[in-house]
């Protein structure tokens, strides 16, 4: 186990797409170890992404508390993970290890349906809402190139109580 | 670096903001945090000027870019440094027909209860004859979101209606 080095933006390698995993095997496992002990290691981190410690794979990992009005899956690690559904918008405050001292607003869908390999090479299929599934939608972002400064709108754009004008289920 | 605190006001017109940065970064100024807002139609602007020199001499830099668009300046040596934020934790939106003392009841009672306002922001739009007031702030106030809660629930029957929730930050 080691901690790794996170790369902080305007580093930029943070803008590059990483690679698929071919095969989930030790060398993969070990990796994760350390991804997470890094993750662990900062302040409030939820989630943390490969490419933001140098390696650029699609692996990333969440572990978002379950909150009163928001359940979670608790700590998952996504492997070559692919969001298949996004729903609703929403917009929250959003920080990065990788953008130290600045947080800022940014929209994201309030549902999505993703699947990914787990720590095994099994495929896992989520149904994620709320703060995880912002959480899971940061860490992909990475993946592909992208910080949350990409998609950051302006503090005065009052969009917060969007999600109640939705129409309700059915 | 040493700050200075350049707050320029008057007349809006597109261009101030072009013409006070470029100005200052002629005369080897950096620019820190900064806040520009039109207010009642006004130019406002408070600007952290980085400049090693006496603050008098931002002044001299900038004068010859106010006076002519008849703008009005100040300039304030400060203390302050970048890379000192805080996160704010809760947010209060405040509305309601506009009527003398909102600000003063809701923020008197909002510093009682324990809330340290980091940004506040307000308007007001309606007509003239039916003007109403609302008021965005961002703050932090720890574990106290409910004691916040409480301390506004008297104000719910005056006709303003005020909302307070938390905001969590993901660091990812």
């Amino acid at each position: 186990m080691a901690l790794l080095e996170i790369l902080a933006y305007p580093d930029p390698r943070l803008k590059q797409v990483s690679e698929p995993i071919a095969a989930v095997d030790n060398a993969l496992r070990a990796l994760i170890a350390d991804i997470e002990e890094t993750m662990r290691a900062g302040p409030g981190g939820v989630g943390i992404a490969a490419p933001q410690v140098g390696h650029f794979v699609r692996v990333v990992i969440v572990d978002v508390p379950p909150r009163k009005k928001s359940s979670s899956h608790g700590r998952q690690v996504l492997v070559n993970p692919e969001i298949t559904e996004w729903d609703g918008m929403v917009i929250g405050r959003e920080g990065c290890m990788s953008v130290p001292d600045y947080t800022g607003n940014v929209i994201r869908a309030e549902r999505i349906t993703l699947h990914a390999l787990d720590e095994q090479g099994l495929v896992r299929e989520f149904e994620m809402h709320g703060f995880e599934a912002r959480a899971v939608q940061h860490e992909i972002d990475h993946l592909d190139g992208f910080l949350f400064l990409d998609r950051l709108v302006s503090r005065r754009n009052d969009l917060f109580r969007r999600k109640i004008y939705q129409a309700p289920p059915g | 670096m040493q700050w200075t605190m350049v707050t320029v006001i008057g007349n809006d017109r597109p261009g101030i903001v072009a013409r006070v940065s470029a100005a200052l970064f002629e005369h080897g100024c950096h620019l820190g945090e900064a806040s520009m807002m039109r207010l009642g139609g006004n130019f406002t602007i408070m600007l952290m000027v980085g400049h090693d020199g006496d603050a008098s001499e931002v002044e001299a830099i900038l004068v010859p870019v106010t006076g002519p668009l008849g703008l009005r300046l100040h300039v304030d040596r400060i203390e302050g440094h970048l890379h000192d934020h805080l996160v704010p934790d809760v947010r209060v939106t405040v509305f309601g027909a506009d009527r003398a003392g909102i600000v003063a009841q809701v923020t008197g009672l909002l510093a009682e209860a324990g809330l340290n306002i980091l940004d506040l922001e307000s308007d007001v739009g309606g007509s003239e004859q039916a003007p109403i007031y609302v008021m965005h702030i961002e703050g932090t106030v720890g574990e106290g979101l409910e004691r916040l809660r409480t301390a506004l629930a008297g104000l719910a029957d005056t006709g303003i209606d005020i909302r307070v929730e938390p905001i969590e930050t993901l660091i990812g």
